[in-house]
């Protein structure tokens, strides 16, 4: 569902006529309003789909009837973009860790403090402006018809020999993201070629092989299911997990010798005006991250970030380094190489 | 009785000779303490008089030497009178002592309470008619019988036994009799003189009156 | 108006005067201690930010390279991620070309920048609502043969630093504090230590009785040894102005009394010889007059060694009994003058603590006063019994003229006598060296009537020992 430019332009003169040129800008992907019986009302953009985060706001409604949310859904260059330019939002809680560093060091976030953040290990938070609330490791998807009959390899290293011995296989049957448009893709990538010299190695053969490109993983997964594709490299796991769990077509194959854990990361903007329901609402979503038993959402808690595999390099680390692959040069370079090796003529 | 005397002030040392002679004492004198180490290694006395301040030294140091060698008995005259000073006289050997100036009277008495306390060993008894007198112990024997007497019986005794058959006046006796510092009137004169004529009519002495003048006492 | 100025009251003791002094200079070191670690832990944590954006610049600069006459880069993900050593620091960064942004934050303009390739600018600026360091090197790239000069800014934020900062300054803090108590501590030992030796000089001191004087013998620190000095030679000068006075004293009651004694004696023997009434009189009353003043100088002397030596009271065990005897020994023959039968009823010991001297002197002056006062044939009995469980009693009770009503509680003061005492010698001091004595010793004196009307009764209450 998709809100057009007219849709958003109403909704906006009728709900919050005040910010109506700036929310004309935005380019939203769903929107839901959730009034509570007060007259405060916290906007929350995410790039979290509401099918995800609906569960979460309605449970924090329970636990606080009088606070209304308006939850609208974007994509985290939007939500980078509205936030760093003094759109008016109370909560941002976005995938993109990188742009949501980039946010706070430049100072579009402010602090917030309180006994919840305070036990948040320190690897999740940054000056108690950016905080995780999910640790998500990038996964690879097989489709099992399309594997049967092959070893499922254990490492990259085996996947790429794999790769090379099975032409036929995986000819234009690998996905991934389109790292130029998906933010997301982008973080997976950089961290990924950061750490491992085999991803280039990679990358290179999935291009050889004809790799198609996507913008989201759940189209990928779709592609896997239907048997479209055999593999989908660097899907977001936590959206995938309940999906193969009730879809035998699918498989996520184990690689042992490191994962890529992205945190999702929320903060409270500078120009917040519902402070006090805003730390509300992020101090329940930092009680979900770090959650022992079932939860309202199939979200990972933070110590997801502890298994044997994202042990390897750890979660991808909240810190100036993020900043380095947002640099202007360094992604026009990054993503010259990525085009060169995956985008084959 | 012979005495010591050892006392470097003449005229003090004269008086007491004097007044010690009346009652019928021997009195040496001594005016240093080598004059009386002198009198003692050639005479023996009954008691001496030592004074503690004399020019060729401490009669404490004196009197301790004295102490070990002579069993004389020694009365300390002091001028000094601080309590110390008179324990200490008493702890280096002295039988009494008397600070000066000092009643003859009570001097007397107190001789003859360090002579009682000693036991004179030959007592010189004095012979009263059928009695004997004897002035150091104190008493006066007749029929077998030994009486003591009062302190003041006793001197006016010793008075009239020196002087027999002379005639004393009533204020001679007082003078003698009594010290100086009780106030004792002729009256009592009467009184003692009426007391030892009881005492004496069995021996034959008489203790006559002769009026006007005094009383004289006769024996056979 | 007073000559005395007002003198804080910790001025008063050494000991307390070092232990301020020590904790107030302990105060200031640790004061000092405190600020110095402070300046020295933020120079070293700046020290230490400075470097790592010196590093940071410089890695950013080494990895400038040219092609084709462009510039590129390629930021090292390390020249970022090592800015995350001190703490949460925002970062900001400017890669340029003259004046033209290659890449970074574009507003980020540094306070100075470095005149040759190779050289560090550092300063600090305001940027975005914080306080930055920044820090900016010059590396000469060749772009199509011409050397082009970069500048490299990397700026940092100073939250971190400054968190190490009052971290540091807090422990030197909590550390200066426990130094400062430490060092109070060892200040009061100290003082404590250093004046033990002239606390134990006065007490060697104080210990000593009132009549010894003999020099101190001990080891003391040099800087009390002028004092000791000066003590012995005071104690020497003070022993032979006693000597010497006691002499005096002595000498002089010597030269008195002699000269008393004679014309006393003289004047007696006199009275033998004259004849006359008058002349009779006369003589009595010199003999009075010696006799009165010399019981007077008697009086007063014991009087002055009572109160003398009552001020540092003896403390040996003295027997009652013992000495009740030895006083009435004394005395017997001056009673038997008066043919006064002067009688002891005492089952000893009685031990009381105290000085034999003075208790010597007290009885023997009750008693010669029952002496003097009695009429001549009369009893005087001296008891000894315990009064109660804790004190004995002395008690002189004599047939004479008893006190009268009045007269009771004055009897006791100095140079007072009896109202109905005539023409009997006496000073009156007697009574009141017993009671001084007494006093002195815990006890007191008791003045009675008894009960059958007849005579005095003087009791002497001693604590037993």
């Amino acid at each position: 569902m998709r809100f057009t430019d007219l849709a958003c332009r109403l909704i906006a003169a009728s709900y919050l006529a005040i910010f109506a040129s700036c929310l004309n800008a935005l380019e939203l992907e769903d929107r839901q309003r959730y009034p509570g019986t007060g007259d405060t009302m916290i906007k929350v953009i995410s790039t979290g789909d509401l099918a995800v985060f609906e569960p979460f706001i309605l449970q924090f409604q329970a636990e606080n009837p009088a606070i209304g949310i308006d939850y609208y859904v974007t994509s985290s260059a939007v939500l980078h973009t509205a936030i760093k330019e003094g759109d008016v939002f109370d909560i941002a809680m976005s995938s993109a860790m990188d742009l949501q560093f980039q946010l706070a060091n430049d100072g579009a976030a402010q602090r917030f403090t309180s006994p919840i953040t305070e036990s948040l290990p320190g690897w999740a938070r940054w000056r108690n402006q950016v905080f995780a609330f999910t640790a998500e490791p990038a996964v690879a998807v097989i489709s099992r018809a399309r594997f049967a009959g092959l070893e499922r390899p254990k490492t990259r290293q085996e996947l790429i020999g794999l790769l090379r011995q099975n032409p036929t296989a995986f000819e234009d049957a690998i996905g991934t993201y389109d790292v130029r448009t998906s933010g997301l893709g982008y973080l997976f990538a950089t961290q990924e070629a950061r750490n491992s010299d085999t991803f280039w190695r990679l990358f290179e053969l999935m291009g050889r092989r004809g790799t198609e490109l996507y913008c989201c993983s759940a189209q990928m997964i779709d592609d896997v299911a239907s048997g479209r594709l055999t593999l989908a490299y660097n899907v977001l796991g936590s959206y995938t997990a309940e999906r193969i769990a009730r879809d035998d077509r699918l498989e996520i194959l184990t690689l042992e010798d490191y994962e890529t854990v992205m945190l999702r990361t929320a903060l409270i903007p500078a120009t917040a005006t519902e402070v006090e329901a805003a730390g509300l609402f992020l101090d329940r979503l930092l009680q979900e991250g770090m959650r022992e038993t079932s939860s309202v959402w199939a979200l990972p808690p933070l110590r997801a970030a502890d298994t044997p595999e994202a042990r390897a390099y750890g979660p991808i680390r909240l810190g100036p380094g993020l900043l380095v692959y947002l640099d202007k040069l360094n992604r026009d370079a990054f993503l010259g190489a990525w085009s060169d090796a995956i985008v084959q003529p | 009785m012979r005495f010591l005397l050892v006392e470097d002030n003449i005229e003090l040392a004269e008086a007491i000779i004097a007044r010690l002679s009346l009652d019928g004492h021997a009195v040496d004198h001594a005016k240093t303490l080598a004059a009386a180490d002198e009198w003692l290694a050639v005479a023996e006395y009954d008691l001496m008089l030592l004074d503690v301040m004399l020019p060729d030294g401490d009669g404490r140091a004196f009197l301790r030497k004295t102490r070990t060698t002579e069993r004389v008995p020694v009365i300390v005259l002091t001028a000094r009178s601080q309590v110390s000073d008179r324990v200490d006289t008493l702890d280096l050997g002295a039988d009494d002592y008397i600070t000066k100036p000092f009643d003859f009277a009570e001097l007397e008495a107190r001789c003859r309470a360090v002579l009682r306390r000693r036991g004179t060993p030959t007592p010189a008894l004095i012979p009263l008619g059928g009695a004997l007198f004897d002035p150091s112990g104190g008493t006066l024997s007749h029929d077998g019988e030994t009486k003591p007497l009062r302190n003041r019986e006793l001197r006016l005794l010793e008075v009239f036994a020196r002087n027999k058959g002379k005639i004393l006046s009533k204020t001679q006796l007082l003078d003698r009799l009594f010290s100086q510092d009780a106030e004792v009137s002729e009256n009592a004169i009467e009184v003692y003189v009426a007391r030892l004529r009881k005492r004496l009519s069995a021996a034959g002495v008489e203790i006559e009156t002769v009026r006007g003048v005094g009383y004289r006492m006769t024996w056979a | 108006m007073s000559s005395t100025t007002t003198v804080p009251v910790f001025w008063r003791s050494i000991g307390q005067r070092l232990t301020i002094l020590l904790a107030g200079i302990a105060a200031v070191l640790a004061i000092l201690s405190w600020w110095m670690i402070t300046s020295f832990a933020r120079e070293a944590a700046e020290r230490t930010q400075d470097n790592v954006l010196v590093a940071s610049a410089t890695t950013i600069a080494e990895a400038l390279r040219s092609e084709q006459g462009t510039i590129l880069l390629e930021l090292p993900y390390s020249a970022f991620a090592m800015l995350d050593a001190i703490g949460e620091d925002r970062v900001f960064y400017r890669v340029a070309a003259g004046a033209q942004t290659l890449t970074g934050y574009e507003d980020l303009i540094p306070p100075s920048n470095p005149e040759r390739p190779g050289d560090v600018a550092v300063g600090t600026i305001d940027y975005r609502g914080d306080q930055l360091r920044t820090v900016t090197v010059m590396r000469t790239v060749l772009a199509d043969q011409n050397p082009v000069p970069v500048l490299v800014t990397v700026a940092q934020t100073r939250t971190g630093v400054q968190a190490i900062g009052s971290g540091l300054s807090q422990t030197a803090a909590v550390l200066s504090v426990a130094l400062f108590i430490l060092a109070v501590g060892l200040g009061t030992f100290a003082a404590g230590n250093a004046l033990q030796p002239l606390n134990s000089f006065a007490q060697a001191v104080t210990r000593r009785g009132p009549s010894d004087l003999r020099p101190l013998r001990r080891k003391v620190p040099d800087e009390l040894s002028p004092l000791l000095v000066a003590l012995n030679r005071l104690m020497e000068r003070l022993g032979q102005s006693i000597r010497r006075s006691e002499e005096f004293i002595a000498e002089a009651a010597h030269r008195v009394r002699t000269p008393l004694a004679t014309v006393r004696a003289q004047a007696e023997l006199a009275l033998h010889t004259v004849e006359k009434d008058e002349e009779k009189q006369m003589l009595r009353r010199i003999i009075r007059a010696v006799d009165e003043s010399s019981r007077s100088a008697s009086q007063l002397l014991d009087h002055a060694t009572v109160s003398f030596r009552a001020d540092a009271l003896a403390q040996e065990v003295v027997d009652l009994a013992d000495l009740a005897e030895k006083v009435t020994d004394g005395l017997a023959p001056t009673a038997e003058m008066k043919d006064i039968t002067l009688t002891l009823d005492a089952d000893g010991p009685a031990s009381v603590r105290g000085d034999a001297i003075l208790l010597e002197s007290a009885l023997r002056n009750v008693v010669d006063n029952s002496v003097k006062y009695s009429p001549a044939e009369t009893q005087i009995t001296v008891t000894l019994a315990p009064a109660d469980n804790a004190h004995w009693r002395l008690t002189v009770r004599d047939e004479g003229r008893g006190f009268s009503d009045a007269s009771l509680p004055e009897l006791t003061a100095r140079f007072k006598r009896g109202t109905n005492v005539d023409q009997i010698v006496g000073s009156g001091l007697g009574l009141t060296i017993a009671e001084d004595v007494l006093v002195a010793h815990g006890g007191h004196l008791k003045l009675s009537t008894p009960d059958d009307g007849a005579g005095a009764c003087v009791s002497l209450i001693l604590p037993a020992a």
